[in-house]
Protein backbone atom coordinates (compact mmCIF):
# COMPACT_ATOMS: atom_id res chain seq x y z
CA UNK A 1 0.00 0.00 0.00
CA UNK A 2 2.96 2.56 0.63
CA UNK A 3 4.50 1.66 -2.63
CA UNK A 4 1.29 2.41 -4.52
CA UNK A 5 1.19 5.59 -2.36
CA UNK A 6 4.53 6.56 -3.06
CA UNK A 7 4.32 5.83 -6.74
CA UNK A 8 1.14 8.26 -7.18
CA UNK A 9 3.05 10.86 -5.04
CA UNK A 10 6.15 10.40 -7.59
CA UNK A 11 3.38 11.39 -10.90
CA UNK A 12 1.75 14.19 -8.55
CA UNK A 13 5.23 15.46 -8.05
CA UNK A 14 5.70 14.78 -11.94
CA UNK A 15 3.15 17.01 -12.57
CA UNK A 16 3.88 20.17 -10.61
CA UNK A 17 7.47 19.83 -12.10
CA UNK A 18 6.22 19.74 -15.79
CA UNK A 19 4.03 22.55 -15.70
CA UNK A 20 4.97 25.83 -17.50
CA UNK A 21 8.44 27.78 -15.97
CA UNK A 22 7.13 31.24 -14.08
CA UNK A 23 9.74 33.19 -15.67
CA UNK A 24 11.64 31.50 -18.60
CA UNK A 25 14.89 33.81 -18.31
CA UNK A 26 15.44 32.11 -14.87
CA UNK A 27 14.47 28.74 -16.42
CA UNK A 28 17.62 28.91 -18.65
CA UNK A 29 20.05 30.19 -16.33
CA UNK A 30 19.21 27.56 -14.59
CA UNK A 31 19.61 24.64 -17.04
CA UNK A 32 22.87 26.03 -18.20
CA UNK A 33 23.68 25.72 -14.38
CA UNK A 34 22.73 22.48 -14.11
CA UNK A 35 24.36 21.52 -17.29
CA UNK A 36 27.73 22.44 -16.34
CA UNK A 37 26.93 20.50 -12.51
CA UNK A 38 25.51 17.26 -13.96
CA UNK A 39 27.60 16.97 -17.19
CA UNK A 40 30.57 19.30 -16.92
CA UNK A 41 31.40 18.17 -13.41
CA UNK A 42 31.23 14.12 -14.34
CA UNK A 43 33.28 14.25 -17.67
CA UNK A 44 36.08 13.11 -15.78
CA UNK A 45 34.54 9.89 -14.09
CA UNK A 46 33.19 9.10 -17.12
CA UNK A 47 36.54 9.27 -19.24
CA UNK A 48 38.33 7.29 -16.42
CA UNK A 49 35.77 4.22 -16.35
CA UNK A 50 35.11 4.36 -19.87
CA UNK A 51 38.80 4.51 -20.69
CA UNK A 52 39.54 1.27 -18.07
CA UNK A 53 36.06 -0.76 -18.80
CA UNK A 54 37.38 -0.32 -22.91
CA UNK A 55 40.99 -1.50 -21.72
CA UNK A 56 39.57 -4.40 -19.43
CA UNK A 57 37.33 -5.50 -22.27
CA UNK A 58 39.86 -5.70 -25.42
CA UNK A 59 42.38 -7.68 -22.96
CA UNK A 60 39.34 -10.21 -22.08
CA UNK A 61 38.31 -10.62 -25.68
CA UNK A 62 42.09 -11.54 -26.11
CA UNK A 63 42.34 -13.84 -23.30
CA UNK A 64 38.80 -16.20 -24.63
CA UNK A 65 40.20 -15.92 -27.80
CA UNK A 66 42.53 -19.55 -27.77
CA UNK A 67 41.68 -20.61 -30.94
CA UNK A 68 44.52 -19.52 -33.50
CA UNK A 69 42.34 -19.40 -36.38
CA UNK A 70 40.42 -16.49 -35.01
CA UNK A 71 41.32 -13.29 -36.20
CA UNK A 72 42.43 -10.73 -33.79
CA UNK A 73 40.32 -7.90 -35.55
CA UNK A 74 37.23 -9.74 -33.25
CA UNK A 75 38.99 -8.04 -30.01
CA UNK A 76 38.81 -4.52 -31.97
CA UNK A 77 34.90 -5.18 -33.41
CA UNK A 78 34.06 -7.28 -29.65
CA UNK A 79 35.33 -3.65 -27.94
CA UNK A 80 32.96 -1.73 -30.14
CA UNK A 81 30.11 -3.37 -29.98
CA UNK A 82 30.37 -4.18 -26.18
CA UNK A 83 30.76 -0.47 -25.49
CA UNK A 84 28.50 0.82 -27.76
CA UNK A 85 25.59 -1.04 -26.81
CA UNK A 86 25.81 -1.85 -23.04
CA UNK A 87 28.89 -0.52 -21.36
CA UNK A 88 28.28 3.19 -22.40
CA UNK A 89 24.94 3.53 -21.95
CA UNK A 90 23.84 1.25 -18.80
CA UNK A 91 27.52 1.17 -16.85
CA UNK A 92 27.67 4.85 -17.12
CA UNK A 93 24.53 5.81 -15.88
CA UNK A 94 24.37 3.13 -13.20
CA UNK A 95 27.46 5.24 -11.98
CA UNK A 96 26.06 8.69 -12.77
CA UNK A 97 23.03 7.22 -10.83
CA UNK A 98 25.75 7.59 -7.89
CA UNK A 99 27.12 10.66 -8.54
CA UNK A 100 24.33 12.75 -9.61
CA UNK A 101 21.45 11.28 -8.15
CA UNK A 102 22.91 11.18 -4.92
CA UNK A 103 24.51 14.84 -5.22
CA UNK A 104 20.53 15.80 -6.03
CA UNK A 105 19.14 14.40 -3.87
CA UNK A 106 20.81 15.48 -0.63
CA UNK A 107 20.98 18.91 -2.49
CA UNK A 108 17.00 19.51 -2.71
CA UNK A 109 16.53 17.29 0.62
CA UNK A 110 19.11 19.92 2.32
CA UNK A 111 16.79 22.60 1.00
CA UNK A 112 13.62 20.75 2.36
CA UNK A 113 15.03 20.40 5.88
CA UNK A 114 16.03 24.03 5.93
CA UNK A 115 13.06 25.11 5.08
CA UNK A 116 14.57 26.73 1.73
CA UNK A 117 11.27 24.85 -0.20
CA UNK A 118 9.11 26.10 2.29
CA UNK A 119 10.75 29.78 1.77
CA UNK A 120 10.15 29.35 -2.02
CA UNK A 121 6.86 28.21 -1.42
CA UNK A 122 5.71 31.12 0.80
CA UNK A 123 6.85 33.14 -2.05
CA UNK A 124 4.44 31.17 -4.91
CA UNK A 125 6.98 29.63 -6.75
CA UNK A 126 6.35 26.13 -7.70
CA UNK A 127 9.21 24.58 -6.03
CA UNK A 128 8.95 21.42 -7.67
CA UNK A 129 9.33 23.17 -11.27
CA UNK A 130 12.18 25.29 -9.95
CA UNK A 131 14.51 23.13 -8.50
CA UNK A 132 14.17 19.81 -10.55
CA UNK A 133 12.84 20.60 -13.87
CA UNK A 134 16.23 22.44 -14.89
CA UNK A 135 18.14 19.44 -13.64
CA UNK A 136 15.99 16.30 -15.44
CA UNK A 137 16.16 18.68 -18.74
CA UNK A 138 19.76 19.42 -18.36
CA UNK A 139 20.07 15.84 -17.77
CA UNK A 140 18.94 14.77 -20.77
CA UNK A 141 20.23 16.81 -22.88
CA UNK A 142 24.24 16.07 -21.94
CA UNK A 143 23.77 12.08 -20.87
CA UNK A 144 23.51 11.49 -24.94
CA UNK A 145 26.80 13.26 -25.48
CA UNK A 146 28.10 11.59 -22.35
CA UNK A 147 27.57 8.54 -23.93
CA UNK A 148 29.46 9.78 -27.06
CA UNK A 149 32.27 10.65 -25.35
CA UNK A 150 32.21 7.05 -23.64
CA UNK A 151 31.83 5.16 -26.96
CA UNK A 152 34.99 7.06 -27.65
CA UNK A 153 37.36 7.08 -24.85
CA UNK A 154 36.62 3.34 -24.65
CA UNK A 155 37.42 2.10 -27.77
CA UNK A 156 40.42 4.01 -27.21
CA UNK A 157 41.05 2.69 -24.03
CA UNK A 158 40.44 -1.07 -26.44
CA UNK A 159 43.04 -0.06 -28.70
CA UNK A 160 45.90 1.55 -26.44
CA UNK A 161 45.59 -1.49 -24.16
CA UNK A 162 45.85 -4.06 -27.19
CA UNK A 163 48.39 -2.47 -29.02
CA UNK A 164 50.56 -1.61 -26.23
CA UNK A 165 50.24 -5.48 -24.23
CA UNK A 166 50.80 -6.70 -28.39
CA UNK A 167 46.78 -8.65 -28.31
CA UNK A 168 45.92 -7.00 -31.89
CA UNK A 169 47.71 -4.77 -33.95
CA UNK A 170 46.45 -1.22 -34.55
CA UNK A 171 45.25 -2.15 -37.88
CA UNK A 172 43.44 -5.22 -36.99
CA UNK A 173 41.87 -3.53 -34.47
CA UNK A 174 40.90 -0.16 -36.27
CA UNK A 175 39.65 -3.19 -39.07
CA UNK A 176 37.82 -4.59 -36.25
CA UNK A 177 35.90 -1.35 -35.23
CA UNK A 178 35.15 -0.39 -38.81
CA UNK A 179 33.89 -3.84 -39.42
CA UNK A 180 29.73 -4.47 -39.71
CA UNK A 181 28.63 -1.46 -38.18
CA UNK A 182 25.15 -0.99 -37.05
CA UNK A 183 24.21 2.95 -36.81
CA UNK A 184 20.89 1.99 -35.26
CA UNK A 185 22.76 0.68 -32.34
CA UNK A 186 23.82 3.93 -31.84
CA UNK A 187 19.87 5.05 -31.74
CA UNK A 188 19.12 2.32 -29.46
CA UNK A 189 22.03 3.30 -26.88
CA UNK A 190 21.03 6.75 -26.79
CA UNK A 191 17.50 6.03 -26.25
CA UNK A 192 18.55 3.98 -23.39
CA UNK A 193 20.26 7.49 -22.26
CA UNK A 194 17.71 9.25 -22.40
CA UNK A 195 15.44 6.75 -20.41
CA UNK A 196 17.66 6.22 -17.77
CA UNK A 197 18.84 10.11 -17.60
CA UNK A 198 15.10 10.25 -16.81
CA UNK A 199 14.98 7.81 -14.43
CA UNK A 200 17.86 9.11 -12.44
CA UNK A 201 17.40 12.85 -12.31
CA UNK A 202 13.42 12.42 -11.66
CA UNK A 203 13.54 9.86 -8.22
CA UNK A 204 16.65 11.26 -7.07
CA UNK A 205 15.05 14.97 -7.28
CA UNK A 206 11.53 13.13 -5.79
CA UNK A 207 13.32 11.27 -3.13
CA UNK A 208 14.85 15.27 -2.20
CA UNK A 209 11.78 17.05 -2.29
CA UNK A 210 10.01 14.43 0.29
CA UNK A 211 12.51 14.27 2.59
CA UNK A 212 11.16 14.73 5.99
CA UNK A 213 13.46 15.32 8.96
CA UNK A 214 16.63 16.29 9.43
CA UNK A 215 20.56 15.18 7.93
CA UNK A 216 19.44 11.26 8.49
CA UNK A 217 16.44 11.90 5.82
CA UNK A 218 18.68 13.28 3.68
CA UNK A 219 21.21 10.62 3.63
CA UNK A 220 18.44 7.93 3.46
CA UNK A 221 17.16 10.08 0.42
CA UNK A 222 20.10 9.87 -1.34
CA UNK A 223 20.84 5.93 -0.57
CA UNK A 224 16.98 5.34 -1.85
CA UNK A 225 17.34 8.03 -4.85
CA UNK A 226 20.31 5.44 -5.56
CA UNK A 227 19.36 1.98 -5.05
CA UNK A 228 15.73 2.74 -6.98
CA UNK A 229 17.21 4.40 -9.71
CA UNK A 230 20.06 1.88 -10.30
CA UNK A 231 17.10 -1.11 -10.31
CA UNK A 232 15.26 0.94 -12.28
CA UNK A 233 17.67 1.52 -15.09
CA UNK A 234 18.62 -2.42 -15.14
CA UNK A 235 14.84 -2.95 -15.49
CA UNK A 236 14.13 -0.62 -18.08
CA UNK A 237 17.73 -1.89 -19.42
CA UNK A 238 16.01 -5.40 -20.15
CA UNK A 239 12.55 -4.13 -21.76
CA UNK A 240 14.19 -1.22 -24.05
CA UNK A 241 16.66 -4.05 -25.47
CA UNK A 242 13.40 -6.47 -25.65
CA UNK A 243 11.01 -3.76 -27.67
CA UNK A 244 13.78 -1.85 -29.57
CA UNK A 245 16.41 -4.66 -30.51
CA UNK B 1 -5.90 42.60 8.89
CA UNK B 2 -5.56 39.02 8.64
CA UNK B 3 -8.60 36.71 10.78
CA UNK B 4 -8.68 33.57 11.38
CA UNK B 5 -12.21 31.65 12.01
CA UNK B 6 -11.98 28.26 13.41
CA UNK B 7 -9.24 26.29 12.42
CA UNK B 8 -8.69 22.57 12.79
CA UNK B 9 -5.78 21.06 11.42
CA UNK B 10 -4.59 17.25 11.87
CA UNK B 11 -1.88 15.06 11.28
CA UNK B 12 -3.56 11.28 11.19
CA UNK B 13 -5.05 11.30 14.96
CA UNK B 14 -3.12 13.88 16.68
CA UNK B 15 -5.38 17.00 16.42
CA UNK B 16 -3.17 20.25 16.57
CA UNK B 17 -4.88 23.38 16.11
CA UNK B 18 -9.08 22.86 17.80
CA UNK B 19 -10.82 25.69 16.38
CA UNK B 20 -8.60 28.83 16.69
CA UNK B 21 -10.27 31.81 16.06
CA UNK B 22 -8.38 34.97 16.39
CA UNK B 23 -7.41 38.97 14.41
CA UNK B 24 -4.39 39.73 13.90
CA UNK B 25 -4.08 43.41 13.09
CA UNK B 26 -2.58 45.87 10.68
CA UNK B 27 0.17 48.25 12.31
CA UNK B 28 0.93 45.86 15.01
CA UNK B 29 3.44 43.32 16.20
CA UNK B 30 0.99 40.26 16.84
CA UNK B 31 2.86 37.23 18.45
CA UNK B 32 1.68 33.89 18.67
CA UNK B 33 2.95 32.58 21.86
CA UNK B 34 2.88 29.22 23.55
CA UNK B 35 5.05 26.20 24.81
CA UNK B 36 7.03 23.62 22.77
CA UNK B 37 4.45 21.44 20.67
CA UNK B 38 1.52 23.70 21.32
CA UNK B 39 0.99 24.21 17.58
CA UNK B 40 2.33 27.50 17.13
CA UNK B 41 4.14 26.88 14.06
CA UNK B 42 1.69 24.50 12.79
CA UNK B 43 -1.06 27.61 13.03
CA UNK B 44 1.55 30.18 11.41
CA UNK B 45 2.38 27.65 8.36
CA UNK B 46 -1.34 27.40 7.90
CA UNK B 47 -2.43 30.86 7.48
CA UNK B 48 0.63 31.03 5.22
CA UNK B 49 -1.01 28.27 3.28
CA UNK B 50 2.01 25.67 3.84
CA UNK B 51 -0.44 23.38 5.30
CA UNK B 52 -4.30 22.81 4.43
CA UNK B 53 -6.28 23.43 7.12
CA UNK B 54 -9.34 20.72 7.81
CA UNK B 55 -11.40 22.96 8.69
CA UNK B 56 -12.46 26.96 9.00
CA UNK B 57 -11.07 29.80 7.13
CA UNK B 58 -8.21 32.51 6.61
CA UNK B 59 -9.34 36.27 5.80
CA UNK B 60 -6.56 38.17 4.03
CA UNK B 61 -8.58 41.99 4.73
CA UNK B 62 -11.52 40.25 3.86
CA UNK B 63 -10.28 38.00 0.92
CA UNK B 64 -11.15 34.37 1.94
CA UNK B 65 -8.13 31.46 1.34
CA UNK B 66 -10.48 29.04 0.67
CA UNK B 67 -12.32 30.28 -1.29
CA UNK B 68 -9.37 31.40 -4.09
CA UNK B 69 -8.18 30.01 -6.88
CA UNK B 70 -4.74 29.21 -7.86
CA UNK B 71 -3.94 31.84 -9.30
CA UNK B 72 -5.56 34.13 -6.94
CA UNK B 73 -3.38 32.42 -3.97
CA UNK B 74 -0.17 33.48 -6.10
CA UNK B 75 -0.68 36.43 -6.73
CA UNK B 76 -1.45 36.48 -2.54
CA UNK B 77 1.71 35.36 -2.17
CA UNK B 78 3.30 38.37 -3.61
CA UNK B 79 2.09 40.00 -0.72
CA UNK B 80 3.53 37.88 1.82
CA UNK B 81 7.26 38.16 3.46
CA UNK B 82 8.29 35.69 5.38
CA UNK B 83 10.98 34.86 7.99
CA UNK B 84 12.04 31.69 8.67
CA UNK B 85 13.84 30.01 12.35
CA UNK B 86 16.79 28.97 10.77
CA UNK B 87 16.50 31.95 8.16
CA UNK B 88 16.03 29.46 5.15
CA UNK B 89 18.90 31.64 2.95
CA UNK B 90 19.50 30.19 -0.52
CA UNK B 91 22.94 28.66 0.00
CA UNK B 92 23.89 29.24 -3.63
CA UNK B 93 23.00 32.67 -3.72
CA UNK B 94 24.76 35.95 -2.55
CA UNK B 95 23.11 38.36 0.64
CA UNK B 96 22.32 40.44 -2.75
CA UNK B 97 20.68 37.65 -5.00
CA UNK B 98 18.81 36.62 -1.90
CA UNK B 99 17.43 39.70 -1.38
CA UNK B 100 16.87 40.58 -4.87
CA UNK B 101 15.49 36.71 -5.59
CA UNK B 102 11.73 37.40 -4.66
CA UNK B 103 11.93 40.72 -7.27
CA UNK B 104 13.62 38.35 -9.72
CA UNK B 105 10.99 36.01 -9.96
CA UNK B 106 8.08 38.88 -9.95
CA UNK B 107 9.03 42.48 -10.78
CA UNK B 108 8.72 44.24 -13.86
CA UNK B 109 10.53 46.57 -12.78
CA UNK B 110 13.75 47.71 -14.82
CA UNK B 111 17.42 45.89 -13.41
CA UNK B 112 17.65 49.14 -12.54
CA UNK B 113 15.04 49.78 -9.93
CA UNK B 114 15.51 46.52 -8.52
CA UNK B 115 19.02 47.14 -7.68
CA UNK B 116 18.46 50.28 -6.50
CA UNK B 117 15.28 48.59 -3.90
CA UNK B 118 18.13 45.99 -3.14
CA UNK B 119 20.21 48.19 -1.92
CA UNK B 120 17.58 49.71 0.02
CA UNK B 121 16.26 46.69 1.97
CA UNK B 122 20.22 46.16 2.21
CA UNK B 123 20.31 49.42 4.01
CA UNK B 124 17.80 49.32 6.20
CA UNK B 125 18.86 46.18 7.67
CA UNK B 126 22.09 47.44 8.25
CA UNK B 127 23.73 44.88 5.94
CA UNK B 128 26.20 47.51 3.40
CA UNK B 129 29.04 46.20 2.58
CA UNK B 130 27.75 42.29 2.79
CA UNK B 131 26.13 41.91 -0.37
CA UNK B 132 28.81 39.50 -1.55
CA UNK B 133 29.04 37.28 0.92
CA UNK B 134 27.05 33.69 0.74
CA UNK B 135 24.91 32.80 3.65
CA UNK B 136 27.66 30.29 5.23
CA UNK B 137 30.07 33.12 5.78
CA UNK B 138 27.61 35.65 7.58
CA UNK B 139 26.46 35.18 11.25
CA UNK B 140 23.38 33.86 12.79
CA UNK B 141 21.95 37.81 13.27
CA UNK B 142 23.18 38.58 10.12
CA UNK B 143 21.14 35.84 8.53
CA UNK B 144 17.96 37.05 10.03
CA UNK B 145 18.45 40.40 9.17
CA UNK B 146 18.86 39.15 5.14
CA UNK B 147 15.80 37.12 5.81
CA UNK B 148 14.15 40.08 6.73
CA UNK B 149 15.44 42.06 4.06
CA UNK B 150 14.05 39.30 1.52
CA UNK B 151 10.67 39.30 3.42
CA UNK B 152 10.30 42.90 2.84
CA UNK B 153 11.68 43.67 -0.66
CA UNK B 154 8.52 43.13 -2.57
CA UNK B 155 6.75 45.73 0.09
CA UNK B 156 4.65 43.04 1.26
CA UNK B 157 1.30 43.75 2.87
CA UNK B 158 2.26 40.65 5.38
CA UNK B 159 5.07 39.51 7.28
CA UNK B 160 5.39 36.47 8.67
CA UNK B 161 8.52 35.33 11.10
CA UNK B 162 8.91 32.15 13.21
CA UNK B 163 10.46 32.41 15.96
CA UNK B 164 13.17 35.19 14.69
CA UNK B 165 14.91 35.31 17.65
CA UNK B 166 15.96 31.36 17.78
CA UNK B 167 19.90 30.39 17.99
CA UNK B 168 20.64 34.48 19.09
CA UNK B 169 22.23 35.91 21.71
CA UNK B 170 20.06 37.78 23.59
CA UNK B 171 21.45 41.36 22.75
CA UNK B 172 21.38 40.37 18.75
CA UNK B 173 17.54 38.97 19.91
CA UNK B 174 16.88 42.46 20.76
CA UNK B 175 17.87 44.24 17.61
CA UNK B 176 15.86 41.62 15.44
CA UNK B 177 13.11 42.46 17.36
CA UNK B 178 13.13 46.41 17.21
CA UNK B 179 13.57 46.13 13.32
CA UNK B 180 10.60 43.77 13.23
CA UNK B 181 8.78 46.27 15.02
CA UNK B 182 10.23 49.40 12.96
CA UNK B 183 9.45 47.59 9.89
CA UNK B 184 5.82 47.38 10.66
CA UNK B 185 5.37 50.55 11.55
CA UNK B 186 7.13 52.01 8.65
CA UNK B 187 5.37 49.97 5.85
CA UNK B 188 1.87 49.83 8.33
CA UNK B 189 2.02 45.53 7.73
CA UNK B 190 0.24 43.01 9.65
CA UNK B 191 2.86 41.18 11.02
CA UNK B 192 2.53 37.68 12.82
CA UNK B 193 5.59 36.83 14.72
CA UNK B 194 5.90 33.07 16.35
CA UNK B 195 7.91 33.15 19.66
CA UNK B 196 8.34 31.67 22.91
CA UNK B 197 10.60 34.24 23.98
CA UNK B 198 9.40 35.99 26.93
CA UNK B 199 11.71 39.30 26.47
CA UNK B 200 10.21 39.05 22.73
CA UNK B 201 6.52 39.33 24.38
CA UNK B 202 7.33 42.44 26.66
CA UNK B 203 9.62 44.02 23.62
CA UNK B 204 7.15 43.80 20.67
CA UNK B 205 3.95 42.18 22.17
CA UNK B 206 1.37 44.35 20.86
CA UNK B 207 -1.15 42.14 20.39
CA UNK B 208 -1.12 38.52 21.70
CA UNK B 209 -2.30 35.22 21.42
CA UNK B 210 -1.57 32.47 23.53
CA UNK B 211 -1.85 29.02 22.21
CA UNK B 212 -2.17 26.28 24.96
CA UNK B 213 -2.36 22.68 23.71
CA UNK B 214 -3.82 23.83 20.10
CA UNK B 215 -6.57 25.78 21.55
CA UNK B 216 -6.51 29.59 22.59
CA UNK B 217 -5.63 30.12 26.09
CA UNK B 218 -5.03 33.38 26.56
CA UNK B 219 -5.22 37.07 24.59
CA UNK B 220 -4.68 40.35 25.11
CA UNK B 221 -1.10 42.70 24.62
CA UNK B 222 2.14 42.79 27.22
CA UNK B 223 0.34 45.45 29.70
CA UNK B 224 -2.16 42.72 30.74
CA UNK B 225 0.06 39.34 30.65
CA UNK B 226 1.63 39.50 33.78
CA UNK B 227 -2.21 39.99 35.29
CA UNK B 228 -3.44 37.27 33.39
CA UNK B 229 -5.11 34.45 36.42
CA UNK B 230 -5.08 32.30 33.27
CA UNK B 231 -3.10 29.25 35.23
CA UNK B 232 -1.50 27.78 32.19
CA UNK B 233 -0.20 31.23 30.75
CA UNK B 234 1.26 32.03 34.41
CA UNK B 235 3.24 28.51 33.78
CA UNK B 236 4.80 29.99 30.72
CA UNK B 237 5.55 33.68 31.56
CA UNK B 238 6.68 32.80 34.59
CA UNK B 239 8.90 29.80 33.71
CA UNK B 240 12.44 31.83 34.37
CA UNK B 241 13.58 32.03 37.92
CA UNK B 242 14.29 35.42 36.36
CA UNK B 243 10.37 36.75 35.80
CA UNK B 244 9.28 34.02 39.13
CA UNK B 245 11.60 36.85 41.19
CA UNK B 246 9.93 39.77 39.28
CA UNK B 247 6.92 38.53 40.21
CA UNK B 248 7.22 37.80 43.95
CA UNK B 249 9.02 41.10 44.01
CA UNK B 250 6.02 42.54 42.37
CA UNK B 251 3.53 40.88 45.15
CA UNK B 252 5.60 42.10 48.09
Amino acid sequence: MKFLEEIGEYFYFMLKVFSKPQKHSVFFKQWALELYKVGVDSIGIVVIISFFMGAVLALQAAYNMTNPLMPTYLIGYGTRESMLLEFSSTIVSLILAGKVGSSIASEIGTMRSTEQIDALDVMGINSANYLALPKIMASLTINPILYILSVFVGITGGLLSSVTIGVSSLQDFIYGIRMDFKPYFIVYSEIKMVVFAFIITSLASYYGYTVRGGSLEVGRASTKAVVNSSILILISNLVLTQILL
Amino acid sequence: MITIDNIHKSFDDHHVLKGISFEFETGKTNLIIGQSGSGKTVLLKSIVGLHTIDKGDILYDNRSWQEMTQDQRIELRTEMGMVFQGSALFDNMTVEENIGFPMLMYSKESTKAKQKRVAECIDRVNLTGSEDLYPSEISGGMQKRVAIARAIVMKPEYLFCDEPNSGLDPKTAIVIDKLIHEITKEYNITTIINTHDMNSVLQIGENILYLDKGEVGWKGDKSHIFNSENESLNEFVFASDLYQKLKEIKED
